[in-house]
């Protein structure tokens, strides 16, 4: 647990300046990935979840600034380092696989060759050998018939073929941590089943930690050791997944899980969420971007929240969050 | 490839019919009367009707144009008026002058607004995305027979580096032989670098006239079609995984955003075709263009014919080209047409 | 890249422009600058005449060819005539040749491609032929085929222009008339009774007006160069009238002896309003639909 985590985001804000005013995307985001750790970036659509991940790998939009905050990686601060740096460091150290498989990938390309692309960029692979190794990593990433998909190019192949190929290009330098933003949204359920068990042992055999960014909280729940769970902007809350889903404490993620159609009995007692997110251009957002939807809201709710990040094991931001059970309990006071 | 390359040419077959009879009637509108021109001044009203029988000017205005459709299927573009010479063999002689000066003045321009058009893109709203904008839409804002008279005023009148605006080649010199009728080329391939070099010299000014009124388009459409590709999501993808910058912009967004501007290119040639007769006027080339202007000055109708049915021609040529070219570099047109 | 916001409540019309018009500006001062100079060319349009020093058509051959100078601001040309203010004077025909061109070939081409995407079948077709004979031909010689044959007018020059521009114009508005055929407002006016044509003319045109106004603005300028190229083969317009393009016409063989002030005035004059429409137009097409930007 004292070792370097692969990666630690420390403080993160991030601003978007718009037509209609800035819009406060991030607002202190900490959390951190210990080394072969998958841990799961869950929350609803507009939470900040991809923006942290972009902000990250430094592909954030133009309009986007990083206001605050590290990312520690290696002992580069990603956030702060030169174009040349973070160029060196994506691919061989940080990868990320993206949503839309298809649209992701060079249409005019042949897939092999933009796998040996990064392999002849990071993986000192002499440019002869590329093709060959882009093959073997097709075949590794489960693409039957390599030899001949390699010549082949996005447009003739299905989503899920996509996908893999995305994954075979970000793990050719065999880095040390994936994101994968959403990387079964678009995908038909056999097909996503297979592609995160390919992920799950591809990240195992190379010891490569892993972050899922998913709005699904069941999907997150069993591919992940640990939950992040993120709205509007900040993290609310950031626990192993066995004591997230038995035990939430912020009133947030006891919403998004009675919200899961696995937790439901029946359609009937499908919960929704009340309220929607706030408004992030407002200047007068309160310091907790929930409040004003929780059914659990106090005064105290109206100061700053308390800090999240840290080295316990189950982080809560929220001044009146629910009960912990006893079990946890325990753990919680000894750690 | 093959069939849709024929498809797309059998696309075109009635657009050419159409210009077929559009040219037909629009010469015949034009003022004057060939047979009083033809007869000479002196002649009498009945030496005019002659003339005119002989001519075939009697006839009705539908067997007029069926003679017309016979003789072409024969490659019988009819003769000149003003200089008795049939026309198919005056087009042929006066074909590469303009041809030649028209690739030349489109290759300027791509040189010149693809690199630019790329640049503006890296930096959009900078500076220097400005200052494209800026130069390359006075270029196209100026009339393009005045661009080339400055450009003679300056170059050549101020500071004596271009040559006279006297045509294809210096006096001195004689043209190479006719392989191609490129002066460029054919210089080359007979071995004569003086001939090239006095070539090239009076190809300058005119090709590069014609290069400024080309810039803006390229360059804009160069411009937006990159700017649409570096925000793409496999351009995403490219920069996540670390590749290099180069390799970034050239070979992942460049190709992909040369589609549009090769389109374009189709456009533009059109626009040089036109502006090709003013420039021709301006630098005395001997070219189609000015040998269509003068002839249509003086209603002689049958090189005009013939000159607007070989560009008509010429352009469906090359709208193909470019689908193939298309079709080289993008595989989906290939693979799923 | 998604940004994380809710949509802005829209705002109404009017105002909603004019905000947005700003924005505009702001990110683009060069939008500003085209305006203000449109401005500046549609006041000396409307007021040229009244104002210059000289009649613009009053020759005085002792005069001639005199540079710059305090009496003649840009010199006088070959018949002792007033450069200043014949550019001035005419501004008014430029403009007017312009905008003619421009609004003939809206209305002929607005109305049949509107036409042919709305009735789809032989009206289609038959637009579509027309459209592509026209654009088998270099559209610059098309011009000057037009202008020879009919006479050196200026009404001649400006249906010229508007049709050698038809294809471009019938072609988006056909694009939009498709999408719109089976719009509901479209539905609601056939149901009340309205007839075609009335659909055509007072429904799906006028929205299709703001996709054509930023090609108008860039005919604007090809009409006006349009003209000064015919003239300078002799099918422009008949002198003595002050034209821009048959200034720099007749100007142009006085360059190489020197005397530059006859075609370069007209010529910068030329080039400056051809240069805002221009860039007015891109001006439009920021505004208009920000998506497309270039």
């Amino acid at each position: 647990m004292a070792a370097t985590p692969a990666l630690s985001v420390e403080g993160l804000s991030v601003e978007f300046r718009t037509r209609s005013g800035i819009v406060r995307a991030l607002d202190n985001v900490s959390f951190s990935v210990d080394k072969g750790e998958t841990i799961a970036l869950v929350g609803e659509s507009g939470s900040g979840k991809s923006v942290t991940a972009y902000a990250v790998m430094g592909i954030l939009d133009p309009a986007g600034k990083v206001t605050a905050g590290r990312a520690m990686l290696d002992g580069l601060d990603l956030l702060h380092a030169s174009p040349s740096q973070l160029a060196d460091v994506r691919g061989r150290k940080i990868a990320m696989i993206f949503q839309n498989p298809r649209t992701a990938l060079n249409p005019i390309r042949p897939v092999g060759q933009q796998i040996a692309d990064v392999l002849i960029r990071h993986g000192n692979v002499p440019r002869k050998e590329a093709p060959a190794q882009a093959v073997e990593m097709l075949r590794s990433v489960g693409i039957t018939d390599p030899a001949r998909r390699a010549k082949a190019y996005p447009f003739e192949m299905s989503g899920g073929m996509c996908q893999r190929v995305m994954i075979g290009i970000a793990l050719a330098a065999k880095p040390w941590l994936l994101i994968a933003d959403e990387p079964t949204t678009g995908l038909d359920v056999t097909t996503q089943a297979v592609i995160m068990d390919l992920v799950n042992d591809l990240a195992s055999q190379m010891g490569m930690a892993t972050i899922f960014i998913t709005h699904d909280l069941a999907l997150a729940g069993q591919r992940s050791s640990r939950i992040v769970v993120m709205h509007a902007g900040h993290v609310v809350e950031n626990a192993p997944t066995r004591e997230l889903s038995t035990n939430p404490r912020h009133p947030y993620t006891a919403e998004l899980i009675a919200a899961t159609p696995d937790s439901a009995a029946s359609l009937d007692e499908l919960a929704s969420i009340p309220g929607s997110l706030p408004d992030l251009r407002r200047t007068d957002l309160p310091p907790c971007r929930y409040s004003e939807r929780c059914p659990r809201k106090i005064d105290a709710c109206a100061q700053p929240l308390p800090y999240a990040g840290g080295s316990i094991s189950h982080i809560v931001a929220c001044w009146n969050p629910l009960p912990a059970s006893s079990e946890f309990e325990a753990k919680a006071s000894a750690a | 490839m093959l069939t849709m390359i024929l498809k797309r040419a059998g696309m075109a077959i009635p657009s050419l019919i159409g210009v077929v009879i559009v040219t037909f009637l629009l010469t015949r509108a034009l003022p004057g009367d060939p047979a009083a021109y033809f007869a000479g001044p002196a002649a009498t009203p009945q030496a005019i009707e002659q003339v005119r029988v002989k001519l075939g000017l009697d006839k009705s205005l539908i067997a007029q144009f069926g003679n017309y459709v016979v003789d072409l299927a024969h490659g019988n573009f009819g003769t000149s008026l003003t200089t008795g010479q049939p026309v198919v063999s005056e087009l042929i002689t006066r074909l590469p002058a303009s041809a030649e000066l028209t690739l030349l003045g489109l290759l300027v321009s791509i040189i010149i607004a693809v690199p630019l058009g790329i640049l503006a893109a890296t930096k959009p709203n900078s500076l220097i995305d400005h200052a494209c904008r800026i130069a390359t839409t006075l270029g196209v804002s100026l009339p393009v027979f005045f661009t080339g008279l400055i450009l003679v005023y300056v170059f050549y009148y101020q500071l004596g580096w271009a040559p006279a605006p006297l045509g294809r080649i210096d006096v001195f010199f004689d043209p190479p032989p006719a392989y191609t009728g490129f002066y460029l080329i054919d210089s080359l391939i007979a071995g004569q670098p003086e001939t090239f070099m006095a070539a090239l010299k009076q190809l300058i000014l005119p090709a590069l006239t014609l290069g400024i009124f080309s810039l803006a388009p390229i360059a804009r459409m160069t411009r937006a079609s990159m700017l649409a590709v570096l925000s793409s999501d496999f351009v995403r993808t490219a920069r996540a995984s670390g590749l290099a910058s180069y390799t970034v912009i050239v070979t992942y967004a460049f190709r992909n955003a040369m589609l549009p501007v090769i389109t374009t290119l189709g456009m533009v040639f059109s626009f040089l075709l036109g502006a090709n007769v003013l420039v021709e006027k301006v630098f005395a080339w001997p070219g189609i263009g000015s040998y269509a202007v003068e002839a249509l000055l003086a209603s002689d109708f049958a090189p005009v014919q013939g000159f607007v049915l070989t560009m008509a021609v010429m352009y469906v040529a090359l709208n193909l080209l470019i689908d193939v070219l298309y079709g080289v570099i993008d595989p989906r047109v290939r693979l799923e047409a | 890249m998604t940004v994380i916001a809710t949509t802005p409540q829209r705002e109404g019309g009017l105002a909603a422009l004019i905000k947005h018009s700003r924005y505009i500006i702001a990110e683009n001062p060069v939008t500003g600058f085209a305006f203000a100079l449109f401005v500046l060319i549609v006041l000396a349009a409307i007021l040229g005449p009244e104002i210059v020093p000289y009649n613009p058509l009053t020759s005085d051959t002792a005069q001639a060819l005199k540079p710059p100078s305090a009496h003649h601001w840009f010199g006088t040309d070959q018949l002792g005539r007033d450069v200043f203010s014949r550019v001035v004077v005419a501004t008014r025909l430029d403009f007017f040749i312009a905008v003619a061109s421009v609004v003939l070939v809206f209305l002929m081409g607005g109305l049949a491609g509107v036409a042919a995407g709305f009735f789809g079948g032989w009206t289609d077709r038959i637009v579509g032929r027309v459209a592509d004979t026209i654009m088998a031909f270099p559209l610059f010689v098309l011009a000057m085929g037009i202008v020879a044959a009919l006479g050196n007018t200026v009404q001649n020059i400006v249906l010229a222009t508007a049709i050698v521009n038809f294809p471009l114009y019938a072609r988006i508005a056909r694009a939009e008339a498709n999408i719109r055929r089976d719009a509901g407002f479209v539905e609601a006016a056939r149901l009340s009774g309205n007839a075609d044509w009335r659909i055509l003319a007072f429904q799906i045109l006028p929205n299709v007006f703001p996709l054509l106004v930023v090609q108008m603005s860039l005919t604007m300028g090809y009409a006006i160069l349009n003209a000064a190229g015919l003239s300078f083969i002799g099918l422009g317009v008949r002198p003595p009238t002050p034209e821009w393009g048959i200034m720099v016409a007749e100007g142009a063989q006085f360059i190489v002896s020197g005397e530059w002030w006859n075609a370069a005035f007209p010529g910068a004059a030329l080039m400056v309003a051809v240069f805002c429409f221009n860039l007015l137009g891109d001006g439009l097409r920021d505004m208009i639909d920000p998506r497309r930007r270039t």
